[in-house]
């Protein structure tokens, strides 16, 4: 039972990291740049919930929301101001420093407001555990909160991206920049868009994550960023299925190693996958084969 | 008045300046070849007419009004559609998606079937194919799908770039029938071409661009019978 238990909380973290996962891979599909600021979204998303249930008062429900608008406005901003002017510079590289210094600008501006020390998270979703095999197995409300909200948003992002006008716009942005504006398509407004959706995805990453392991500091989106980020390459950076089989088989890794090996070398054993992962398959489980491609 | 008037356009790539001032016009309803040796700036001159690049002096004129500054996203809306050089199909998308996406700034969607209709009726081999996954499509039935995207946006004035490069000699015939069709509907033809004999037997007026100038114009079929037009351009 302790297997099967695992299991679940394995896939639990991991719905968390496809979630994240999927700002990554849909920035970078269309965007072609990593944005390391992700995570740190995540962790301001948190603490607008945070804030606005113990500071102001709000609902659980209103604060999520106000989260969720923080945070779509925050990377549209980010997006807009810098990475938008760099977009024309011949080297990625500007954008990736950029980008990781943002999200040091993030976690600073996070522990000017809030302090360092760690914060416990509230309460926001009450549902009741689901109890299994005569009480041999529970399964928490939040677990099941997760697996259903990484579902619900992979099912609507691939329904968003292949079906509606926008999502095709996308879709002809990511392979095609200047084909894409001369079908009259505005790559910015794409690009912002995408940046909208990654952002407001983090808003509810950062509820589910905190809810999960309700501590909540400026650097608690730092290193889920990273293991996300791993997701994405892993599933094959770009797809949105990668990103949630990446997200959910790196949560299970992880959850494995931590209790059949050791919880001190879980994350050595996350990376230890990604680079095995690349030897095999450079382009990821879902990516696109780089011939394909030329 | 011309339709497009492009006047002493300068372009440049970092330092290199690679249009050194072209003018040329083209007329409602003509078709015009734009020919030249590889480098020569034809690619060059469509990305600025379409937007994709900018000039650094000079000016496009399009029914009257300057288009030199608008975005490259805001041109197909105003009636140029733009066939670019290597097809740049979306090859994860099926040929119909590709269609679709062409008609990207229309709205109404019975006119757009009806697009649909006309296209697949002039290019039947995408109605075959019209679930295919366009990057499967071989060379000649993606520039076949190229310009059928581009005809999705209705244009008043089609450009196209080098549309028989690596084509088969039926492919090329094929293309070039095709080109025929359009300009009888009334749409009016920028062609860019290295075969410049097909293009100067299609075309009512050409010019002839070298490094980055206009060197020679004229009607099409003088310049076929011009002899450094045929040493430098028709391998006689
Ligand atoms: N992205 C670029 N960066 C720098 N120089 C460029 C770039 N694109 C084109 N050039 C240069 O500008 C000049 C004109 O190129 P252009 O592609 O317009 O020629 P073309 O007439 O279309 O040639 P082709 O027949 O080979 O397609 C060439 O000298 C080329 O090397
Ligand atoms: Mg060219």
């Amino acid at each position: 039972m302790s297997f099967i238990s695992y299991l679940k909380d394995g896939i639990s973290l991991g719905s968390i990291y496809a979630i994240i996962a999927l700002g990554y891979t849909m920035v970078y599909g269309i965007a072609k740049m990593l944005n390391f600021a992700h995570g740190d979204v995540i962790m301001v998303g948190a603490f607008v919930i945070l804030a606005a249930i113990t500071k102001a008062g709000l609902s659980p429900l209103l604060s999520v929301l106000l989260a969720i608008i923080v945070c779509t406005v925050l990377g549209v901003t980010i997006e807009m101001i810098a990475y938008r002017p760099l977009r024309k510079a011949s080297s990625n590289l500007a954008v990736l420093i950029t980008a990781i210094g943002v999200s040091y600008l993030l976690q600073n501006v996070a522990l000017l407001i809030f302090g360092a020390d760690a914060k416990s998270f509230v309460t926001v979703i009450d549902v009741p555990a689901l109890k299994l095999f005569d009480g041999q197995l529970t399964i928490k409300g939040i677990t099941i909160v997760t697996i259903i909200a990484c579902i619900v948003i992979m099912a609507g992002l691939t329904f968003f991206v292949k079906k509606t006008k926008p999502g095709r716009a996308m879709q002809a942005v990511s392979e095609d920049r200047d084909a894409a504006q001369l079908m009259g398509i505005n790559v910015n407004a794409t690009i912002s868009l995408t940046f909208a959706i990654g952002s407001g995805l983090a808003a509810i990453a950062g509820l589910l994550l905190c809810s999960a392991y309700p501590t909540l500091t400026p650097y608690t989106g730092a290193m889920p960023g990273i293991k996300a980020f791993v997701a994405a390459v892993f599933g094959g950076i770009g797809s949105i299925p990668g990103a949630m089989i990446g997200g959910i088989l790196l949560g299970v890794i992880e959850i494995f190693g931590r209790a059949y090996i050791s919880s001190q070398v879980a994350d050595a054993i996350v990376f230890a996958v990604l680079i095995i992962v690349l030897l095999v398959r450079p382009a990821g489980l879902f990516g696109k084969n780089i011939q394909e491609k030329v | 008045m011309a339709m497009l008037e492009v006047k002493d356009l300068h372009v440049y790539y970092g330092v290199i300046e690679a249009l050194k001032g072209v003018s040329f016009e083209v007329n409602q309803g003509e078709v015009i070849a734009l020919i030249g040796a590889n480098g020569a700036g034809k690619t060059t001159t469509l990305h600025t007419l379409t937007g994709l690049l900018p000039a650094k002096q000079g000016s496009i004129i399009f029914d009257g009004k300057d288009i030199t500054k608008v975005p490259a996203h805001k041109i197909v809306h105003m009636g140029i559609a733009h066939v670019p050089e290597g097809r740049r199909v979306f090859s994860e998308l099926s040929v119909y998606e590709n269609l679709i996406m062409g008609a990207y700034t229309r709205k109404e969607k019975a006119e757009i079937a009806e697009s649909l209709k006309t296209v697949y009726t002039r290019f039947p081999r995408l109605e075959e194919r019209k679930n295919q996954r366009a990057g499967t499509l071989s060379g000649g039935e993606q520039q076949m799908l190229a310009m059928g995207r581009a005809l999705m946006s209705k244009p008043r004035i089609i450009v196209m770039d080098e549309p028989s490069m690596g084509l088969s000699p039926i492919f090329v015939n094929e293309i070039f029938d095709i080109i025929q069709k359009v300009r009888e509907t009334g749409t009016t033809v920028l062609l860019v071409e290295q075969n410049a004999k097909k293009a100067l037997t299609i075309a009512d007026r050409a010019y002839v661009l070298e490094t980055g100038k206009i060197s020679l114009s004229g009607k099409a079929e003088d310049l076929l019978h011009d002899e450094s037009v045929q040493k430098a351009y028709l391998g006689e």
